[in-house]
């Protein structure tokens, strides 16, 4: 009823490639935007923002990242976890080097890290693709995973093998750390991924994303077009570990407030890739939905049996969210393999024209 | 529309100037040779192409026509011979180094990207001609911006010439064959190659596509006075439409020249036909 | 200079200076070697018959052991345990068939391969939620499998071999040799092989997908078990294993996806080749270095031959 395009013409080619072509979509985001940066920090408790929202930011972040590689330009990456790592013990180290300067710039820095260790493994990808590629990915993250536990220099020798995160402030607030608010961190947490998701909006609508689609759909027709493959592939890989290496930082340095190799190990790089499928391979939005299911599902588990008197055991609930998230994965690839951003859309279309069926 | 009153010099089609008047040899192949493991695809082939020309390869089934094509844009690297294009020649090409120099190309199976739109696929036929760089696409602003939309009017062009316009945002996927084919040809164009090299575009299509095709293949030709090779089982067309013919069977060349030359050539005749050895 | 020196000429220094400890350590690799190419054995029978990259097969290796040890625990016999865990397995093959591969015949490989990354967290969290998640000891003397070792005396000093090392190895040739005969005797192999090149061709001539792909599920399930019994017989048996059961992706890689020799060939090279690795030269870094150096054979591997030991080389066809 209320959603109608009828009556909204485009008259130039720059209205009809905007980002939100129809004025129902950009009324939507700007009530979610401005819910997000001030219904919410003034109204949510200290645990929605601690356990639910920071947390799916930061993992929407991430899996927009393995989203670039996989959902748009095809290449099956396993390796996120360890280029999540690299983002944050870099954070890690720029923030004991240079203890003065803004910590944003030193999170956005060690996205550049990441990027260059992404561009490194992602260099067999020009011989090698599809499982083979999968595999080499895998060497990375154990290789980075081995690096994180015997390289001492990384976590400045601690005895726990663990990096705690100092305090820095930012304008006199403090931002990271144990005396940074739960507000403050989620509206850096916020800014930075609204920023880096539009972003990566502007750069798949435009020339590059239609490159990394062209490899991704089919390599040879790309190549004959005059895409160069290997320069497209690492330059996803590239832009992919940078956005996974700015979320690794920030989950660090803005979510757990200190973190161990195990945060960034080969489950770490499973779950993200099962927020991609799950959310819609190829979709920005699917990055969100997907990320907000899987991390809202262990959460649920813990808290909806409560309301009806049965309380389950941390480990029961642990396994009982594997299963579910095994059987979710198989039942989205053959149902919907598009995700959930695929049945957003089908949504909205059946909304277009309610009530009619068509 | 509104029309914006700058006109880009690159979304004009380079040779808009009436053609069909045949220049010069544009592409030429010396001698080339190919083999797969023990099995030879071509042997020792040699012809050429001048600009502006409908240039037509036939042959029976198995005869390396594929193979032919997939040489001369780079894709296979023949063990001997070269290709001159322009006047320079080449050993060893990669197929995006020939795209670059303006060799545009369609595929016997349908190779489109299938996840993306109509207008996406042919966009992205145009990627080597924008030059804007990665931080300002990252924003997206001023000459990014400007770029995008300028491709894009080359590109609502295309669509217009082959009208395809009510197909503009369907995913290529779900398209029927025949459109499939004339999508390819689109993106092929929005590269505005100097040389078109078609594989079998009619094949698989009925009467009225086939008819199509043919047209929008001729006007093409003249209208932008593309260079066109093209592979084509189909021999109405192929003696309706080209110029010069080259038929090679089981990889080596028997017989170049007009349409009538060959048709009534007896190596021809006896490749199409079947020869008893005696 | 130093580096250089040892890098280059003291672990062979080391090799030639104690030769037991030098074929103690070849030993080592050449058992885990076994147990690696057959898990990767498992990938392979799976992948040649429904064209599915299975990331779960080191998975069923952990669920199978755990089924039995866990059986056991209930109070079943040994015997009628591992009966028992055969007849889960054939159930696990139906259901892989009926809910995860009919739906999905005909899509692109890589969704079926991400498909059973997901069979792989439903199995981890079935197998936890029943058997719990503590780590189990394998009934290995109770199926009556040998324990204890012997020693053969090398060179001025002497080396251990497990019996139960030897049983593997024994076990994983007979294994090896049936699936041969499976493979190239049999009517059914001759169907397994025609599935294998084409799905649609295979149907078009009346062989029955969903037939074929229980029976290797299920072979594939019965390789599983014999690594779980054989690896639980060695350390515990619990989802830890699963880091272990990766292992086999890098002989994979090396053996090429289709073929059996290839499997067993690269099996024993990363077995052996990663012992070695960290024996003589993992201190150099720190040690450890066990978890990614099978990779790092196989990458540089794969960078000179992409199609494997085994592998046809890929002709590119547009």
């Amino acid at each position: 009823m209320f959603y109608r395009e009828v009556g909204q013409f485009k008259s130039s080619y720059a209205a009809d490639q905007a980002l939100l072509p129809i004025l129902q979509d950009r009324i939507g985001i700007a009530v979610i935007l401005l819910v997000a940066f001030v219904a919410v920090p003034l109204t949510a408790s200290g645990f929605m923002l601690d356990s639910v929202l920071i947390p799916i930011l930061v993992f929407a972040l991430a899996a927009t990242g393995l989203n670039l590689l996989t959902g748009y330009t095809g290449l099956l990456s396993l390796g996120t976890g360890g280029f999540m790592g690299v983002g944050a013990y870099s954070c890690y180290k720029l923030a004991t080097i240079f203890p003065n300067v803004n910590i944003i710039v030193l999170i956005l820095c060690s996205g550049l890290f990441a990027a260059a260790i992404g561009t490194l493994f992602g260099l067999p990808s020009l011989r090698i693709k599809g499982f083979y590629l999968a595999v080499a990915t895998l060497a990375a993250q154990f290789f980075l995973s081995w690096c994180f536990i015997r390289i001492p220099w990384l976590y400045n020798y601690n005895i726990s093998g663990s990096i705690e995160v100092p305090t820095r402030t930012l304008f006199g607030i403090p931002v990271t750390g144990p005396t940074a608010s739960s507000e403050t961190r989620y509206l850096v947490v916020l800014s930075i991924v609204v920023v880096l998701t539009l972003l990566a909006a502007n750069l798949v609508r435009g020339r590059i994303g239609r490159m990394w689609m062209a490899v991704r759909d089919m390599d040879l027709a790309a190549e004959l077009i005059g895409i160069r493959l290997y320069q497209t592939k690492l330059l996803a890989f590239a832009v992919s570990s940078f956005y996974c290496g700015v979320a690794g930082a920030m989950l660090v340095f803005l979510y757990l407030g200190s973190a161990d190799p195990e945060s960034f190990s080969i489950n770490q790089s499973f779950l993200i890739l099962f927020m991609v499928i799950i959310g819609g391979l190829g979709s920005l939005l699917g990055a969100f939905l997907g990320a907000a299911l899987i991390r809202g599902l262990p959460i649920l588990l813990r808290h909806a049996p409560a309301y009806f008197g049965v309380s389950l055991q941390s480990a029961t609930v642990e396994q009982t969210s594997y299963l579910i998230l095994g059987a979710l994965i198989i039942v989205f690839l053959i149902v919907e393999p598009h995700g959930l951003a695929r049945l957003w859309q089908i949504g909205k279309q059946k909304l277009r024209v309610w009530p009619f069926p068509y | 529309m509104s029309a914006q009153p700058q006109r880009v010099a690159e979304a004009e089609p380079a040779n808009a100037a009436p053609a069909r008047v045949l220049g010069g040899v544009i592409l030429a192949v010396e001698n080339v040779s190919l083999s797969f493991g023990g099995v030879n695809a071509l042997s020792d082939v040699s012809f050429d192409v001048r600009e502006h020309e409908v240039r037509a390869i036939i042959g029976p089934n198995g005869a390396g026509k594929s193979s032919m094509l997939n040489v001369m844009n780079g894709f296979y690297q023949p063990q001997r011979g070269v290709i001159r294009f322009r006047g320079h020649a080449y050993h060893g090409m990669k197929p995006h180094a020939a795209a670059a120099m303006g060799m545009g190309r369609t595929f016997q199976n349908i190779a489109l990207f299938r996840g993306m739109t109509v207008l996406d696929n042919i966009m992205a036929g145009r990627s080597l001609k924008m030059r804007r760089n990665f931080f300002l696409q990252l924003l997206r602003w001023g000459p990014a911006l400007r770029e995008e939309t300028e491709h894009r009017r080359a590109v609502e062009e295309i669509i217009d010439f082959l009208e395809i316009q009510h197909i503009r945002r369907t995913p290529v996927g779900r398209l029927p064959y025949g459109l499939q084919k004339r999508v390819e040809l689109a993106r092929a164009l929005a590269m505005e190659p100097s040389v078109l090299l078609l594989d079998e575009p009619m094949a698989g299509m009925n009467i009225e596509e086939k008819q199509d095709m043919c047209r929008f293949v001729l006007e093409v030709n003249e209208h932008y006075g593309t260079t066109i090779v093209l592979i084509e089982h189909d021999m109405g067309v192929v003696m309706d439409i080209s110029d010069r013919v080259v038929v090679l069977d089981y990889g080596r060349k028997i017989a170049d020249g007009t349409p009538d030359e060959v048709r009534s050539d007896q190596a021809v005749i006896d490749a199409y036909l079947g020869v008893t050895h005696s | 200079m130093h580096l250089l020196y040892d890098i280059f000429v003291s672990p062979f220094a080391q090799m030639v200076g104690a030769p037991d400890l030098l074929v103690q350590t070849l030993w080592d690799g050449l058992v885990s070697g076994v147990l690696y190419a057959l898990i990767a054995l498992g990938f392979v029978l799976i992948f040649k018959a429904s064209g599915v990259f299975n990331f779960a097969q080191g998975i069923m290796v952990v669920f199978a052991a755990l089924t039995l040890v866990g059986l056991y625990q209930h109070g079943v016999p040994a015997y009628a345990a591992l009966a028992l865990t055969l007849v889960v397995m054939l159930v696990l093959a139906f259901g892989v068939e009926r809910l995860m591969l009919r739906p999905l015949v005909n899509q692109p490989e890589i969704i079926l391969f991400m498909a059973t990354f997901g069979l792989t967290y439903f199995l981890i969290g079935l197998g936890e939620l029943i058997f719990g998640g503590d780590p189990k000891v394998m009934i290995a003397s109770q199926l009556g499998l040998p324990s204890g070792s012997y020693r053969v005396t090398v060179a001025r000093g002497f080396v251990q071999l497990q019996k139960i090392d030897i049983a593997a190895a024994i076990i994983a040739s007979i294994m090896v040799v049936g699936l041969g005969v499976l493979f190239n005797r049999t009517r059914i192999g001759r169907a397994l092989r025609a599935v294998a090149d084409s799905h649609k061709a295979a149907l078009s001539v009346g062989i029955s997908l969903e037939q074929i792909w229980v029976i290797v599920w299920f072979a594939a399930g019965v390789v599983a078990l014999a690594t779980g019994i054989m690896w639980g017989a060695r350390s515990d048996v619990s989802f830890a294993l699963e880091i272990i059961a990766l292992k086999a992706l890098p002989v994979l890689i090396l053996g090429g996806f289709t073929s059996i020799p290839g499997a067993i060939i690269g099996g024993l090279i990363i077995g052996v080749g990663e012992k070695l690795g960290d024996f003589y030269w993992g201190p150099l870094v720190g040690g450890g270095i066990e978890s990614w150096f099978a990779y790092v054979i196989a990458l540089v591997f794969l960078l000179f031959r992409p199609q494997g030991l085994f592998g046809e080389r890929i002709i590119e066809r547009l």
